[in-house]
C-alpha cells in the first residue's frame, strides 16, 4: 500500500518514469502481434456464432435432481420424436441442462418440451424453449454496424471539437479498432460463443475503451499545452509524462471496473452458465483489459508519432533538447545535485535557491505565490461555477 | 462545522442532492400508495418469466409496408392478444418493422397462430342482425327484446321487427351530388364505428327459421336459405360479452359467418364473402365534398380495384332491393364486423362513400382499418422465447449477488487505496445507488420501462464506470497536494481539472449509450437505457454530493492537515515544497525539512 502511494508519486514528479512513448516500436510490435493472433483466430476459426445467428430452437431445463448420463438422456428424449436433427446437450450451472437442436416447429417445440420434463422429471414450467429466426442475429448485428457507424463519426466530431485537434480523434479511434479487433479475436482464438449479448458487449467496450483514451487524453493535452508554453519538453516527452501521472488512475481505474464485471463473469461462469449476463461480461472483461492496455501503449505514442511531424513540434523539440542539455550541464557541474533529472522543473536544490518570483512544481506548472507566500489573507470564494 | 462560513456553499449542494433524493422517494412512495405504481422496479420477461414472440411482417411480391401501417398491426395485434383474455401483454415495434409481443406465462398454440394469421377483411351481405346477448330461445311472437341503445326511434318493419334507423348509408360518390341526405339521423354520433345497434330482431330469427326449411342451394349471398339450423343455433348461442365466444368465431370466406360487431353491441348472420380486403385499393377519410363546398359531414370513402368494382357493383345492385336488414352489407375485420352500412344505390363506379354520424376521428378509425385490412399481412414468428420464472429469478438473484460481490470488491480496494477517502467513495456509491433505484422504478411506473437482464448487467458495469469519477478526481486533488498546495486550495483546483475530464469522459460514455439506444433492438435497449440513466446520476452525484462532501471534509482537522489515514497525508504524497497550513501554521513544512535532512 505504502509503496503503491510512493510509487504514484514518483511517477507523477517523474523520479521514477517509463519510458512509454519513446519506446513505442516495442508496443506496435506487441500490438501487432496481438493483432496478427486476432486475425489468425477470426478468419482461420472463424468465430463461434451463437445460437440467435445461426438460427435454431435451444431448451433449458432447470433444477434437474439427477444429471447422470444427461447427454444421452438428452438426445434420447429429443430423439424419440424422429426430429432428425442434430442435438448438442451440455451442462450450465450446476443442475441446467441445455439442448440446442434445429429449429423446430412450434409444435414440435412442445412435444420437445414434454419429451424433456418426463426424461428429466421436472415440471414444464421448468423449461425454457426458445426458437430463434436465423434473420434474428443477422439484424441485431446489422443495427450494431449501424450504430458502430454513427458512434464513430459523432464521438470523433466530439473529440475533435473538445481536443481542438483531429490527431486525437484519430489516435483514439486507431486504439478502438485495436481493442475490437483484439477482443474479438480472443473471441475466435478461445472459441466463445458470441451471442447478441457479446455484441452488446463489444459496442460497450467502444465507449469504455474511448472513455479510458480520454482521460489520458485530457492530461496529456494538459501536459503538452504547458511543455509547449515552456518549451522544456518536447510533445514526446509531455506526452510521456502524462502517461505516467495518470498511471495510477488506469491502474485504479481498471481495476475498479474489472472487479464487478470479475465478479459477474465469475458467478456466471459457476453459477448461471451462459446466457447474456456471462457473455456481457466476458466481452467486457477482456475488452477493459485490452482498453487499459491501448489506451496507454498505443493511443498515447501514436499520437505523439502524428504530433511530431509537424513542423512546430520539430522545432520545440529542438528547443527541448538545447534545453535539457543544458540542464544536465549544469547539473553535472553541481556534484552534489540529485542527479540527471531529465524532467522539467529545477530540481530541488535549485529550487530551494527561487525564492523570489514564480516557482515552477515538479511538473513544471506555475504555482500560485501563495505556495511560497502563504495563504492569502482574505480566502476568496471561489466562483459560482466552481463550488 | 456546521458553522464554518466556508462550509456554506457546499452544505447548500448537498442539501440540494438531499432534497432531490427525498423528493423523488417521497414521490415514489405517493405514487405506489395512491397510484398503481410498484415499489420495486418492473421486472422484464427474462427475470419475470413469461413468452417473448417476435413477428416479422411476411409481405408479398413488391409489398412495401410503411410506419403508419406497422402502427395499425400493432394495435390489431394488441387486440388481438386482448381479446384472448391475457393481460398485461406488452406489444412494440422494434426496428421499424418487427411487432415484439411480451406475454406474461406461456400462450397455448392457438393464440400464437392467431397472432400470426393475416388480418382478413371481406364484405358480406347481411342475413340477420340482432343484439348482442344470447337470443332467448324464440317464440312466435316478434318481441323485441333488446333495447336500442341509440336514441333514433325504433320503427316497426314489415317484418315485424324494431329496426334502428340511425344507420350508416353507403352510397355513390362518383356522382359528386349526394342524394337523400335527408333521411340521417345523427343517431350515432358517439360510436366509434357507424354499425347499427340496438336492434333487437328475436323475430327475424323466428322468420328466417321457416326459410331455411325448403333448403335448396342458396341462389346469391344474401339468401335467407344460408341460414340453416346450425347456423341458428350458433347465432342463438353467441354472446358478444363472453370472450371465449368471440375467440371461436369462424371466418371462412365460402359459408355464412355468424358473428358481433366489433363494439360488442351488435350480432350478425353473414352471408359468404364476396368483396375481399385485397380488392380494396385505397379507403380515405374526409369530409363530403360536393360542387359547393365541403357539407361538413364526415364520410369514408373507398376505391375498389377491377375486381372489386365488379364484384362490389354485384352486390351493391343486389343489395339495394333487399328489405331490411338484408340491404346492409358487413365490413368484417378479422372475424369482427367493423360497420354494416345500409345500401342506399348500387354502386358500380368503383367506389363509394359510407355515411353516418362519424366524427373526424371515428372516420379514420374505420378508414384506417379498411386500409389495414386491405394489406393483408400475416407474421412470420421470428423467435419465440419460453422463460421459466424460476430460472428468471434465479438469474437475477444471482445477478444480484454478482453485484453485491463487485460492489464490496470496489469498496475494499478504494479504502485500501484511499483510506478515509475511501469513505467517501463508498458513500457516493450508495446515494447513487439509491438515486438509481428510484429512477428505475420511476422509469418502470411511468414509461413501462422493465429491467432486463441485460438491464441489470449494465448497472452492475456502472459501479465501476462511477467509481472512476472519484478515482479521477481524487488522483487530481492527489496530484495538487504533491504540488504543494494545501489540501482545501487542492480540493478546489483538483476539481476544477478533473471535472473537465469527468464531463468529456461521461460525454463520450453518454454518446455510446445514446447511439446504442436510438439505434439497437429490445434487450440491448435496456442495458443502453441503464447505462445512459447511471452516466447522468454519476455526474449528479460527482457534482452535487462527492464535491461538496470533499469541501467540507478539508476543512476538517482529519483531512485538511492530512492525517495519515486520511489518504491525502501530504508527507506521504510527496509534497516536496514549502505548504503552510494555514493561519500561519508551517507544521509540513518541518516535516518536509526533516525529511529532506534524512535525505541529504
Amino acid at each position: 500500500m505504502s509503496s503503491f502511494a510512493h510509487f504514484g508519486n514518483d511517477l507523477y514528479t517523474g523520479k521514477r518514469s517509463f519510458d512509454i512513448v519513446g519506446r513505442q516500436k516495442t508496443w506496435y510490435a506487441v500490438s501487432l502481434v496481438l493483432l496478427v493472433l486476432a486475425c489468425i483466430g477470426l478468419f482461420g476459426r472463424g468465430l463461434n456464432v451463437g445460437l440467435e445467428f445461426k438460427g435454431g430452437s435451444e431448451f433449458r431445463v432447470s433444477s434437474v435432481t439427477n444429471l447422470d448420463n444427461f447427454e444421452s438422456r438428452g438426445k434420447t428424449a429429443v430423439g424419440t420424436l424422429d426430429t432428425g436433427s442434430d442435438v448438442v446437450v451440455t451442462k450450465i450451472g450446476a443442475d441446467t441442462v441445455r439442448i440446442q437442436t434445429e429449429k423446430f416447429e412450434n409444435t414440435l417445440t412442445d412435444k420437445v418440451k414434454s419429451a424433456l420434463a418426463s426424461e428429466f422429471k421436472v415440471g414444464e414450467n421448468k423449461i425454457t424453449a426458445s426458437t430463434i429466426g436465423a434473420s434474428w442475429g443477422a439484424s441485431i448485428s446489422q443495427k450494431a454496424i449501424t450504430a458502430l457507424i454513427w458512434f464513430l463519426i459523432l464521438v470523433s466530431l466530439v473529440l475533435a471539437a473538445y481536443f481542438r485537434t483531429w490527431k486525437m480523434s484519430l489516435a483514439a479511434l486507431i486504439a478502438l479498432a485495436h481493442d475490437l479487433v483484439i477482443t474479438v479475436g480472443i473471441y475466435a482464438l478461445a472459441g466463445f460463443e458470441v451471442t447478441p449479448a457479446s455484441v452488446i458487449g463489444f459496442l460497450t467496450i467502444l465507449g469504455y475503451s474511448l472513455y479510458d483514451t480520454v482521460v489520458v487524453f485530457d492530461k496529456v493535452r494538459e501536459n503538452t499545452l504547458l511543455a509547449a508554453g515552456s518549451g522544456r519538453l518536447s510533445f514526446s516527452q509531455a506526452a510521456n509524462q502524462a502517461v505516467n501521472q495518470t498511471l495510477v488512475r488506469s491502474i485504479n481505474t481498471s481495476v475498479v471496473a474489472l472487479l464487478p464485471v470479475g465478479s459477474i463473469l465469475f458467478i456466471g461462469f459457476f453459477l448461471l452458465g451462459p446466457g447474456t449476463l456471462l457473455d456481457l461480461s466476458l466481452a467486457l472483461f477482456v475488452g477493459i483489459a485490452v482498453g487499459t492496455y491501448s489506451s496507454i501503449f498505443i493511443a498515447t505514442p501514436v499520437l505523439a508519432d502524428l504530433r511530431e511531424r509537424e513542423p512546430a513540434m520539430q522545432q520545440q523539440k529542438k528547443h527541448a533538447e538545447r534545453y535539457q542539455a543544458g540542464q544536465a550541464r549544469q547539473a553535472a557541474s553541481a556534484p552534489d545535485a540529485s542527479g540527471p533529472d531529465v524532467q522539467d522543473g529545477p530540481d530541488i536544490q535549485d529550487r530551494a535557491t527561487v525564492t523570489a518570483g514564480t516557482g515552477t512544481s515538479a511538473t513544471g506548472r506555475p504555482l500560485h505565490p501563495s505556495v511560497q507566500t502563504g495563504p492569502r489573507n482574505q480566502p476568496k470564494r471561489p466562483p459560482k461555477s466552481k463550488r | 462545522m456546521a458553522f464554518n462560513p466556508r462550509n456554506r456553499g457546499p452544505l447548500r449542494t448537498l442539501a440540494a442532492l438531499f432534497v432531490i433524493v427525498f423528493g423523488l422517494y417521497g414521490f415514489l412512495g405517493a405514487v405506489s400508495t395512491w397510484g398503481d405504481a410498484q415499489r420495486a422496479p418492473k421486472l422484464g420477461l427474462d427475470l419475470e418469466g413469461g413468452t417473448q414472440l417476435i413477428l416479422q411482417p411476411k409481405l408479398v411480391g413488391n409489398q412495401t409496408i410503411n410506419e403508419g401501417q406497422i402502427t395499425k398491426a400493432v394495435d390489431i395485434i394488441r387486440q388481438r392478444v386482448n381479446g384472448s383474455g391475457i393481460s398485461e401483454a406488452e406489444v412494440t415495434t422494434q426496428g421499424g418493422s418487427n411487432i415484439v409481443v411480451s406475454l406474461p406465462g406461456s400462450p397455448d398454440k392457438t393464440t400464437i397462430a392467431s397472432l400470426q394469421k393475416s388480418s382478413q377483411l371481406r364484405f358480406r351481405a347481411v342475413l340477420v342482425e340482432g343484439s348482442a346477448a344470447p337470443t332467448p330461445v324464440p317464440t312466435s311472437t316478434s318481441t323485441p327484446t333488446g333495447t336500442p341503445t341509440s336514441t333514433a326511434t325504433a320503427t316497426a318493419a314489415a317484418t315485424g321487427k324494431a329496426t334502428a334507423t340511425g344507420k350508416a348509408t353507403a352510397k355513390a360518390t362518383g356522382t359528386a351530388t349526394p342524394t337523400a341526405k335527408s333521411g340521417y339521423p345523427p343517431a350515432l354520433a358517439a360510436a366509434t364505428t357507424p354499425a347499427p345497434t340496438g336492434t333487437a330482431t328475436p323475430g327475424t330469427a323466428a322468420t328466417a327459421n321457416p326459410t331455411t326449411a325448403p333448403a335448396g342451394k342458396p341462389q346469391n349471398a344474401s339468401d335467407p336459405a344460408w341460414i340453416t339450423p346450425d347456423v341458428q343455433a350458433a347465432y342463438t348461442a353467441l354472446n358478444c360479452a363472453n370472450p371465449k365466444d368471440i375467440e371461436a368465431i369462424v371466418d371462412d370466406p365460402a359459408k355464412p359467418m355468424v358473428t358481433c360487431s366489433v363494439d360488442g353491441r351488435a350480432k350478425y348472420i353473414l352471408g359468404p364473402a364476396e368483396v375481399l380486403g385485397s380488392e380494396v385499393s385505397n379507403a380515405t377519410s374526409g369530409q363530403q365534398q360536393t360542387q359547393s363546398g365541403s357539407t361538413g359531414i364526415w364520410e369514408v370513402r373507398l376505391d375498389f380495384n377491377a375486381a372489386g368494382t365488379k364484384a362490389f357493383g354485384d352486390v351493391t345492385s343486389r343489395l339495394v332491393v333487399l328489405p331490411p336488414p338484408r340491404n346492409q352489407f358487413a365490413i368484417v375485420l378479422d372475424n369482427l364486423v367493423i360497420s354494416a352500412p345500409v345500401t342506399q344505390a348500387a354502386l358500380t363506379a368503383g367506389n363509394a362513400s359510407i355515411t353516418g354520424s362519424f366524427t373526424a376521428a371515428s372516420s379514420k378509425v374505420l378508414a384506417d382499418q379498411i386500409k389495414f385490412g386491405a394489406l393483408p399481412m400475416s407474421f412470420t414468428l421470428q423467435t419465440r422465447e419460453d422463460i421459466s420464472p424460476t430460472l428468471g429469478g434465479d438469474q437475477l438473484r444471482r445477478g444480484l449477488l454478482a453485484g453485491l460481490i463487485g460492489l464490496i470488491l470496489v469498496v475494499v480496494y478504494s479504502l485500501f487505496q484511499y483510506r478515509a477517502l475511501g469513505l467517501v467513495t463508498v458513500s457516493s456509491l450508495v446515494i447513487a445507488a439509491s438515486l438509481t433505484y428510484a429512477t428505475v422504478t420511476l422509469f418502470g411506473w411511468s414509461y413501462g420501462f422493465r429491467l432486463t437482464m441485460a438491464g441489470v448487467t449494465g448497472l452492475i458495469v456502472s459501479i465501476g464506470i462511477t467509481a472512476d469519477s472519484f478515482i479521477i478526481y481524487f488522483e487530481r486533488v492527489r496530484d495538487e497536494v504533491r504540488d504543494g498546495r494545501a489540501l482545501r486550495a487542492a480540493v478546489e483546483s483538483g476539481w476544477g481539472r478533473a471535472r473537465r475530464t469527468i464531463l468529456i469522459s461521461d460525454g463520450v460514455n453518454f454518446l455510446a449509450a445514446i447511439v446504442l439506444y436510438v439505434l439497437a433492438a429490445s434487450n440491448v435497449r435496456g442495458f443502453a437505457f441503464t447505462l445512459m440513466l447511471t452516466t447522468i446520476i454519476d455526474i449528479v452525484v460527482v457534482m452535487l454530493f462527492t464535491h461538496p462532501l470533499l469541501s467540507i471534509l478539508a476543512n476538517t482537522k482529519f483531512f485538511g492537515e492530512g492525517h495519515k489515514w486520511s489518504g491525502l497525508d501530504p508527507e506521504r504524497l510527496g509534497a516536496r515544497t514549502v505548504t503552510y497550513a494555514g493561519r500561519g501554521r508551517v507544521t509540513i513544512a518541518a516535516r518536509r525539512a526533516a525529511a529532506e535532512g534524512n535525505q541529504s
